[in-house]
């Protein structure tokens, strides 16, 4: 039903994004670049999964694509259209063209508007979405969408289960019809049954109305049920991309390496089961980050030509794009 | 929200809150028709009568059912005529103040920055001041009236207001569900209406509970001065700065205005307690 334009429904490009900490009482004012340099593409009607470990900068990332963090630098385009020039018209269809669904079903919902006010809230702010005559009608067809009752839509969020909060999270986003939805940990706080739930209610969603998501997650599980495509990042940057078969089949980085195999497999008991790898040492900061490549602290393949030159993302002779000097065209096993 | 919930809201009150809005009512009542039904007059002094216990039989053969003062004026007409004026500088003031403090609090919370430090750094320098000090300069600069004393008040609260709404919503602003908002391109008037006020409420409450009785005290201080209300006008502070001197001779003169004043406090902490609780969806559901 959707149409497949050329034109991606989210472009960053070189997004540098993050904040501000000031050091000591008086000290200078230090930019922590929570993202530094993103390249990240989502076309319409696709899943792409952004993994990384805590404080990589995946969350920034969402914040200053829908508009919640300004970018140091770098662009954002959504539908081809450079967010940091829109006039107050234009800022408003990027909100109604990209919205977010947030990690915690207990916080990210008003206590005081019932399921109804929640859901009809984006027509306050688009009022030629829905006619004002439509709206009751319309709350109670996204409500049945999203897998509730109908007749729920005057009851508060707090009479409703943390599943169901989220499916109240999902209406009130696709109230505004978007063409791209961000799930910044959208099922982390839910019980693993619930999670296969919701996912599966976000697919059939996409199925229906052709909706692209940009899903954050450290679940490579998650990713695993819903992925197209892969982005894994790593302390601010995206080290490899590829589809999600690429990305799980032929982990080119160390660190994507290192990511699978700290994820638990039903497979782990089998004969060909492989000693997971063990990173040595802490993240680095953000806020000082190591020269040349950002992973070369914690990494084994490491040499000094890491330190000193920034492995780009690029081909490098095999499927998919990948920031390692070592990156190998396909990963023994 | 249809009037059959709303209904529904005001019946479910719990019976201590119906108690408390039943006495502040009395009070409003007395305040309202009292002097006229048991007048006070301030001049007439009887030197016979000094300082009688409640229940004394006058020597012109009245009663005074709460005693008299130094000067042998009756007690309970002084209470009554004096709910008028506290009652009416209280509310007075700690509407006007708590309006302001509210206004300015959500803002200097909600837009932090440029805003939140001149409206921060202006409360600053004025909480420098003792408070009565700056009430003494305004009300002498006005002139004594209840109008002037209500203005004099509300200017010296309002930075109190401000203070605690502002908290409130610095911690509200970033929550996530005001990020959710934020994302559908929810304006800053409604977010702030929908979002950060209805949590700056309870607060609010609180400190408007505390101050209705500061507000009388202040307002007595203010009167003892001369520059409050006029003198011939009875008030619950003029009467208890009154019965100060006269604590261990005759505590009824102190006592009695005074246990008016915590009596209407509680209640009013009582209905602001229900009020929260009217206010808050989840709360609704427990009570």
């Amino acid at each position: 039903m959707n149409q497949r334009s050329e034109e991606p429904v989210l472009r960053t490009a070189d997004l540098v994004a993050g904040y501000q900490v000031r050091r000591g009482l008086l000290g200078r004012r230090a930019e922590v670049a929570a993202v530094a340099g993103v390249n990240l593409t989502v076309r319409e009607g696709e899943t792409v999964c952004l993994v990384g470990e805590s404080g990589c900068g995946k969350s920034t990332l969402a914040r200053s694509v829908v508009g919640l963090l300004r970018p140091r630098s770098g662009t954002v385009l959504v539908a081809g259209k450079d967010t940091a020039k829109l006039d107050r018209a234009g800022r408003l269809e990027l909100r109604k063209n990209v919205q977010m669904v947030f990690q915690d079903p207990f916080a990210s919902l008003n206590p005081r508007m019932t399921a109804g006010e929640l859901i009809a809230e984006g027509w306050r702010v688009h009022p030629g979405l829905v006619a004002e005559s439509d709206r009751q009608a319309e709350v109670a067809r996204l409500l049945a969408q999203v897998g509730l009752n109908p007749k729920h839509a005057g009851r508060y969020p707090h009479q409703f289960s943390g599943g169901q909060r989220q499916r109240i999270s999902i209406a009130r986003a696709l109230a505004v019809r978007p063409r791209l939805i961000i799930c910044d940990e959208a099922v982390s706080a839910l019980d693993v049954s619930i999670q296969a739930q919701i996912l599966a209610l976000l697919a059939q969603l996409q199925e229906e109305l052709g909706i692209a998501y940009l899903f954050i997650t450290h679940d490579l599980g998650v990713v695993r049920q819903i992925a197209d495509r892969v982005a894994v990042m790593h302390l601010g940057q995206i080290v490899e991309t590829g589809t999600a078969e690429e990305i799980y089949q032929q982990p080119r980085h160390p660190y994507t390496q290192a990511l699978l195999s700290a994820a638990p497999s039903v497979d782990d008991w089998t004969d060909d089961y492989t000693e997971g790898i063990v990173l040595q040492g802490d993240t680095p900061s953000p806020a000082d980050p190591p020269s040349g490549c950002r992973f070369r602290t914690r990494c084994w393949l490491a040499e000094p030509r890491c330190a000193t030159e920034t492995p780009e993302l690029a081909e490098r002779g095999g499927p998919h794009l990948v920031a390692c000097h070592f990156a190998r065209p396909t990963v023994p096993t | 929200m249809t009037a059959a919930v709303q209904a529904r809201r005001v019946t479910r009150m719990r019976p201590r809150a119906k108690v408390a809005a039943g006495i502040l009512g009395l009070f409003l009542v007395c305040a309202a028709i009292g002097p006229l039904l048991y007048p006070y007059d301030s001049v007439a002094t009887s030197v016979a009568d000094r300082l009688l216990p409640p229940g004394s039989a006058l020597s012109e053969g009245g009663l005074a059912p709460l005693g008299t003062d130094q000067l042998g004026r009756d007690v309970l007409a002084q209470v009554l005529d004096g709910a008028r004026v506290s009652l009416l500088v209280a509310l007075a003031t700690v509407l006007i103040g708590g309006f302001a403090g509210l206004v300015l609090g959500m803002l200097a919370g909600y837009f932090r920055g440029l805003t939140d430090t001149v409206i921060s750094r202006i409360g600053d320098i004025q909480l420098a001041f003792p408070s009565i000090l700056l009430a003494i300069l305004l009300a002498g600069v006005l002139g004594p009236s209840v109008l002037n004393v209500i203005i004099a008040l509300a200017v010296t609260r309002w930075v109190i207001f401000a203070r605690v709404v502002r908290g409130s919503a610095l911690e509200t602003r970033d929550r996530e569900f005001v990020d959710s908002a934020r994302v559908l391109g929810v304006g800053h008037l409604r977010i702030m209406w929908r979002y950060i006020f209805p949590a700056c409420v309870q607060p609010l409450l609180v400190a408007a509970t505390v101050q209705i009785g500061l507000t009388m005290v202040a307002e007595a201080a203010l009167s003892f001065l001369g520059l409050g209300v006029p003198v011939d006008q009875a008030s619950w502070g003029a009467t208890i700065a009154n019965g100060r001197d006269y604590l261990s001779s005759a505590w009824w003169i102190a006592a009695v205005p005074g246990l008016a004043l915590t009596i209407v406090v509680v209640c009013v902490g009582i209905l602001g307690d229900e009020l929260r609780k009217v206010t808050d969806p989840s709360e609704r559901e427990r009570a």
